[in-house]
């Protein structure tokens, strides 16, 4: 595999598709990362920032009724709902957040769709005494309303923008063109395993924690790893941060994309099962375009996964048979909200229902003694104004 | 391997230099507000004496420019522009010389700047060879640096091409020369760390980072990004080879947009024509 030993390919995926100036910052940030992940005093503080801060290490939840009611496999939860802020974002950007003061950089900036990447990023610079300003499109601030009020609240600014379908992608766009003027004091926190290198690497990185405790917590728990690992994925952070620690193990990976409404261009975000490789925001991996290059409309009922692109290394994955790709639609996820409600008494974020929803598919064609977990992303609190829209609608 | 001795982008600077002239090079987005408006404003353009012409190929994510350039891209694609339907206008654009000897004839040199994310959509090879055979001279593509651009160079040199990459403010000296020597037809110096748009100054460390980088090599050296009136033009032609002018025209373009073609371009075409005397 010739081309995996270019830096910042994962195979054929992965690059640098940035304009020059924001060059050495690209530069920069790969210096500093990779110094730090070889810094034992970084690690170690990064370390405290997760227990101290994230409040990890994230339960392991049997989840005895929801097994039950789906009469197969074993089904535990990866509680990431349960980190400080109510997602897993908050892992990387403490990390990220961590490299900004490294780097002697006082402003950061972020993209955010859901909001959590962004409520995450405003917590992390409130406690190291950043300036932070958020991008958001206004499609996503009508969406997420409680999250927008978080992230002023933490003392961020939220900057509507108002361009294309005005979700994450955009909010992504500006991000870009804010740090092409802003580089040299301002640190970029991506909020996935997306964009150029080092992000993808980095941003996978800071998540492993995720999949690092599972492994410990499954071995301890059931003398064993579990047979399948189901996760969402928006740009696939919280995947790539749970498979990665098992990658070299036997054990099965499905990644869940936004099926949206229906499988037509536009109507959904599954750039791994219905895109082609192409080149977005900084990286080679599969997109939602058209014939020309034009990044394609998208949609998803979560506005975390309602991106039309992925992190490079799912794109690699999905070539080489790793990891399984599939979707849910977005009627199906609601309904796994409700499920998941009622039988445990959690409420997932939008995000997290793909991946429940997957479960409780495949969770019964499995035998009793297989384990299948979760990677439970997010906790649903964000969302409960635009499920209750859409329950009151359905019952009409 | 250097096919690039005919190259219309090539020779143009280089009788440039020899009349001790410099370049006004305006940008202008493909099919805004629509193509037989850019054909129009190529020929009034060429006939009030402009040489060379950017052509921006509109993309649904420009990161590198400012509200005005996206904001005319997304209204050309709203339009339905495509790359193929620029290339068959310039195609026509360029047929024009063959019945006309006059000036206004067809022979500016054209250099599109598109997006990796068109090109490498379209495939590089396929890309490049209908530039060419529409009729352009050069492409710069803006997101595709130095290290990502390597299997590009040999490609566009050989379907007689000229890559234009990019030098900004952020670039460490010893990759300049880098950028430089790699850079074919001329130089872009990005005069600012940022986007698109109009600035009412340009930073004198830009200038002077111009003036340095010309003592190291022979091809030419243009600046862009923020410079929109004439003062800026004849400044950053003090020292560079030429000056680009994008949103400042896009701007006027927007103004003028719901009158009549022909007001359009003259309105435009005059803009155009002030810059000139800057450089005269
Ligand atoms: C709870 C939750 N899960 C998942 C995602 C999707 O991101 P990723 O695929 O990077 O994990 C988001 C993004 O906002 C999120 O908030």
């Amino acid at each position: 595999m010739s081309e995996n030993e270019k830096a910042g390919y994962f195979g054929p995926y992965g690059g640098q598709f940035v304009p020059e100036t924001l060059m050495s910052a690209l530069a920069q940030l790969d210096r500093e990362y990779h110094a730090a992940m070889a810094d034992e005093s970084f690690l170690a503080e990064f370390d405290r920032c997760l227990r101290e801060i994230a409040g990890r290490p994230s339960e392991m939840y049997f989840a005895r009724r929801l097994t039950e009611n789906l009469g197969g496999a074993k089904v535990y939860l990866k509680r990431e709902d349960m980190n400080h802020t109510g997602a897993h974002k908050i892992n990387n950007t403490l990390g990220q957040a961590l490299l900004t003061l490294r780097m002697g950089k006082k402003r950061v900036i972020a993209e955010t769709g859901a909001g959590q990447h962004g409520v995450a990023t405003a917590t992390a610079a409130a406690v190291f005494g950043l300036e932070c300003d958020v991008y958001m499109g206004t499609e996503d601030i009508r969406r997420q309303a409680l999250n927008v009020f978080r992230m002023e609240l933490l003392g961020a600014r939220v900057v509507p923008v108002t361009t294309g379908q005005r979700t994450l992608k955009d909010a992504c766009n500006e991000a870009m063109r804010d740090w092409m003027g802003s580089v040299e004091h301002t640190h970029y926190i991506l909020g996935s395993v997306v964009g150029p290198a080092p992000f993808p690497e980095m941003v996978r990185e800071f998540q492993c924690c995720i999949g690092r405790e599972s492994r410990e917590q499954m071995l301890q728990i059931e003398g064993r790893l579990p047979d399948t690992i189901v996760a969402c994925i928006g740009g696939g952070s919280n995947a790539a941060g749970i498979f990665v620690p098992m990658i070299n193990d036997d054990v099965e990976m499905i990644g869940v994309e936004a099926g949206g409404r229906s499988m037509g261009l536009g109507d959904h975000a599954a750039s791994l099962v219905a895109g082609e490789p192409g080149v977005l925001h900084g990286a080679r991996s599969y997109v939602l375009q058209d014939s020309d290059g034009q990044t394609a409309e998208v949609h998803s009922v979560s506005a975390g996964l309602d991106y039309p692109g992925v992190g490079p290394e799912h794109a690699y994955w999905k070539d080489t048979g790793r990891v399984g790709y599939t979707t849910c639609s977005d009627d199906d996820a609601l309904d796994a909200v409700v499920a998941l409600s009622r039988a445990e008494g959690i409420i997932p974020a939008l995000e997290s229902a793909h991946a429940v929803a997957e479960a409780m598919k495949i969770a019964p064609k499995m035998k009793p003694e297989q384990i299948l977990l979760i990677n439970l992303s997010g906790r649903g609190d964000k969302d409960c104004n635009e499920i209750a829209d859409i329950l009151k609608r359905r019952k009409k | 391997m250097n096919n690039l001795r005919d190259n219309r982008l090539v020779k143009t600077f280089a009788g440039l230099r020899t009349a001790g002239k410099k370049a006004l090079m305006p940008f202008l987005t493909a099919g805004y507000p629509d193509l037989e408006t850019t054909a129009a404003l190529l020929k009034d353009f060429e006939a009030r004496g402009v040489r060379i012409v950017e052509l921006g190929i509109p993309f649904s994510d420009p990161i590198a420019d400012g509200p005005t350039i996206q904001a005319s891209y997304t209204d050309a694609l709203d339009g339905g522009v495509s790359s193929e339907k620029i290339f068959e206008m310039v195609r026509s654009y360029r047929s024009t010389s063959l019945t006309a000897g006059r000036s206004g004839d067809g022979s500016l040199a054209l250099v599109a700047m598109v997006s990796y994310s068109i090109v490498f959509k379209h495939g590089v090879e396929p890309y490049l060879a209908d530039a060419v055979d529409a009729g352009f001279d050069g492409i710069i593509i803006p997101d595709l640096p130095l290290e990502e651009a390597s299997e590009l160079e040999p490609l566009t040199s050989s379907a007689g091409l000229a890559n234009v990459m990019l030098i900004a403010p952020t670039t460490p000296p010893e990759r300049r020369l880098e950028i430089a020597r790699h850079s074919h037809g001329f130089i872009y110096y990005i005069s600012i760390a940022g986007i698109t748009g109009e600035r009412a100054r340009l930073p004198e460390e830009s200038i002077r980072a111009v003036a340095e980088l010309r003592t190291h090599t022979d091809t030419p050296v243009c600046i862009g990004f923020g410079v929109s009136n004439a003062e800026t033009v004849a400044h950053v032609c003090e020292v560079a080879d030429g000056a680009i002018v994008g949103s400042a025209i896009i701007h006027r373009i927007t103004d003028a947009k719901d009158a009549p073609r022909d007001e359009l371009v003259k309105k435009v075409g005059e803009f155009v024509g002030e810059l000139l005397k800057s450089i005269i």
